[in-house]
């Protein structure tokens, strides 16, 4: 691990991409401490500022300071982002192990279910969701969980069946080793590295996912900060002030160029041949 | 070839067919008379009942799918109550909005991405190479409707070059043209990033390969053969790309037209959505999903039609 994160960082883009997501976490952890203010308190005297020293990134139509405003949000996508890519790589693993080992009946129905998951576009599905069940983060978590499912399992199920025909695991089935025992000591390490890559590539589309949804008001509940909600509040305020906008895209886009790159360059250290199947 | 062709539109109509009745559980969970909530706070129980008697809402679930698949079969979609217009019109009335939208953010984004990216692949670890490299991750990176916002704010708010709001007037070109210059950037700018790395890559996979070396030793000119014969195989996988792409084409599409109040089937969805009005929702919900399974299906038909390595592995 050591070893990779030091290849990781000899290569510039790499090194920029560490940084930026090791900014942006510290960011988010630290928010409550970094913050010069409360980010839902209301002062309307000083509604619509620009950039000054008493508010870095000026203040939104309540007044609101939108460097901590901002600050906060990050901890909304931080928690989306780990939440449910950690749950869809568990449950697209675990499915994408089965498809991939199991009768081949069985192989075609999740191949099927992944499928039909993938046929909705993942923002409609998740609008659908968000209307019958309602605008929460829990909601929005669900949605990606279930949405990024298949790209998880898809993979895994690749992997599976490439390993399942190796000699080593024709020897583990001989000398009659478990199913589950092949499944989770031999099979699940030889999947793990291409997750980790396809992870890290994964979790900017997460991350504009969530502020695309509290964008559209589907999202977090106000007056909550997320980088979607001060978008859509810059959006309503398009014609008084370009800061809410600025403020909530130059986290947004720096945290997806930081996980971008930094996937990348994981992906060229760790697996070059992966290079053709991404 | 034709049983491949049966086997994927066999799994595109099975897909179609569960996502729609999946649509319809989800619509049948939900907590709440879809009539009360169409009808408001004021309406009477005989109100309700007559409205959920029109839209079959007392009839059981399993009925409701089924009847939907018939009346479906006939290019039926059912009725929007509100308006009293069928869910067929109004859904066929905003699609040709959103397709064109789909249509020029795509072509502008191939225009300029494939030579973007021929150019980079054919001067290898140049400086422009590297920095295009950065720019088209930037890009690939950039949420449209960031993107979307951007636009709007520089080139509508401050510098009045474009209009901000809707699809121009019906039959006027000129207005509708400039109308679509924005929402098409907003979509196509990541494509542009995705395509030229794209192409980069498989152009310099191609570069590298037996037959590429064979014309060079037969001495043909450097452009003959990175036109006519690299080139060519370098855009294969642009297609099943594009094809497979359409499920984030129509989310952008989505966003863009939202940020821009531009009629189309995003906007659609989303207001009917607001609105909880079911029978558009299920008819728009229904012929996007159908456009991506078309447009995936025709992406792969159309690459093993291209590429004679797959249509003999067929």
């Amino acid at each position: 691990m050591k070893e990779v994160i030091k290849r990781v960082a000899a290569d510039p883009l790499g090194l920029m991409g560490l940084c930026l997501v090791t900014f942006m976490v510290l960011s988010a952890i630290l928010a409550s401490l970094i913050a010069p203010y409360n980010p839902i308190a209301l002062n309307i005297m000083d509604r619509l500022q620009g950039p000054s020293w008493s508010h870095l990134l000026g203040t939104d139509q309540l007044g609101r300071d939108l460097f901590s405003r901002v600050l906060y949000g990050g901890q909304v996508a931080l928690k989306v982002a780990l939440v449910s890519t950690g749950v869809s790589i568990t449950i697209g693993t675990v499915l994408g192990m089965i498809a991939g080992f199991g009768p081949r009946w069985f192989d075609g129905i999740i191949m099927l279910f992944f499928d039909t998951i993938r046929s909705f576009p993942t923002v409609m599905f998740a609008l659908a969701t968000v209307a019958l069940v309602g605008p929460s983060l829990s909601t929005v978590i669900i949605v990606i969980i279930v949405t990024q499912i298949p790209t998880y399992g898809r993979v895994v199920r690749t992997q599976t069946l490439t390993i399942k025909s190796s000699e080593f695991i024709k020897a583990e089935i001989v000398m009659g080793a478990s199913t589950f025992r092949i499944l989770f000591v031999h099979i699940l390490p030889n999947v793990v590295g291409p997750l980790l890559i396809l992870a890290s590539m994964d979790i900017p589309t997460v991350i504009a996912l969530e502020a695309g949804l509290s964008f559209l008001g589907m999202g977090v509940k106000p007056p909550t900060p997320s980088w979607g909600s001060i978008l859509n509040d810059g959006y309503t305020l398009i014609r008084n002030t370009p800061w809410p906008i600025i403020a909530g895209s130059i986290p947004l886009v720096l945290v997806t160029l930081g996980f971008t790159f930094l996937g990348e360059s994981l992906r060229d250290q760790l697996d070059p041949k992966l290079r053709k199947s991404l | 070839m034709l049983i491949y062709l049966l086997k994927r539109v066999g799994l595109g109509i099975v897909i179609v067919v569960l996502a729609v009745s999946l649509l319809f559980i989800m619509i049948h969970m939900v907590p709440g008379d879809p009539a009360r909530i169409l009808l408001g706070p004021r309406a009477t129980p005989e109100m309700i009942a007559h409205l959920s008697f029109k839209m079959g809402l007392d009839q059981p679930l399993f009925v409701q799918i089924l009847k939907f698949f018939g009346n479906l079969l006939r290019g039926d979609l059912g009725m929007d109550v509100i308006t009293n217009r069928t869910v067929a019109d109004i859904v066929f009335g905003q699609l040709p909005y959103t397709l064109w939208l789909i249509f020029t953010a795509i072509t502008g984004a191939i225009i300029i991405g494939i030579p973007l990216g021929c150019y980079s692949a054919l001067h290898r670890n140049s400086i422009i190479d590297r920095v295009t490299g950065i720019i088209s991750v930037a890009c690939i990176t950039a949420p449209a409707f960031v993107v979307a916002l951007y636009s709007l704010l520089i080139f509508a708010v401050w510098l009045h070059w474009f209009p901000a709001v809707g699809a121009g007037e019906k039959g006027q070109f000129w207005d509708q043209v400039s109308h679509i210059v924005m929402p098409a950037f907003a979509i196509g700018l990541s494509w542009v990033g995705y395509l030229s790395r794209l192409v980069r890559s498989s152009m310099l996979e191609v570069l590298g390969d037996n037959h590429i070396r064979t014309a060079r030793a037969y001495g043909l000119t450097e452009s003959t053969i990175v036109y006519r014969y690299a080139l060519k195989l370098a855009v294969l996988p642009t297609v099943t790309v594009i094809g497979v792409g359409m499920g984030f084409l129509l989310s952008a599409a989505l966003f863009t037209e939202i940020v821009f109040s531009r009629p189309g089937i995003g906007k659609l969805i989303f207001d009917s959505i607001s609105t909880r009005n079911y029978p558009v929702v299920m008819g728009s919900v229904l012929v996007s999903t159908i456009l991506f399974v078309i447009s995936t299906t025709l992406s792969d038909l159309i690459n093993a039609w291209l590429d004679p390595r797959i249509r003999a592995a067929l």
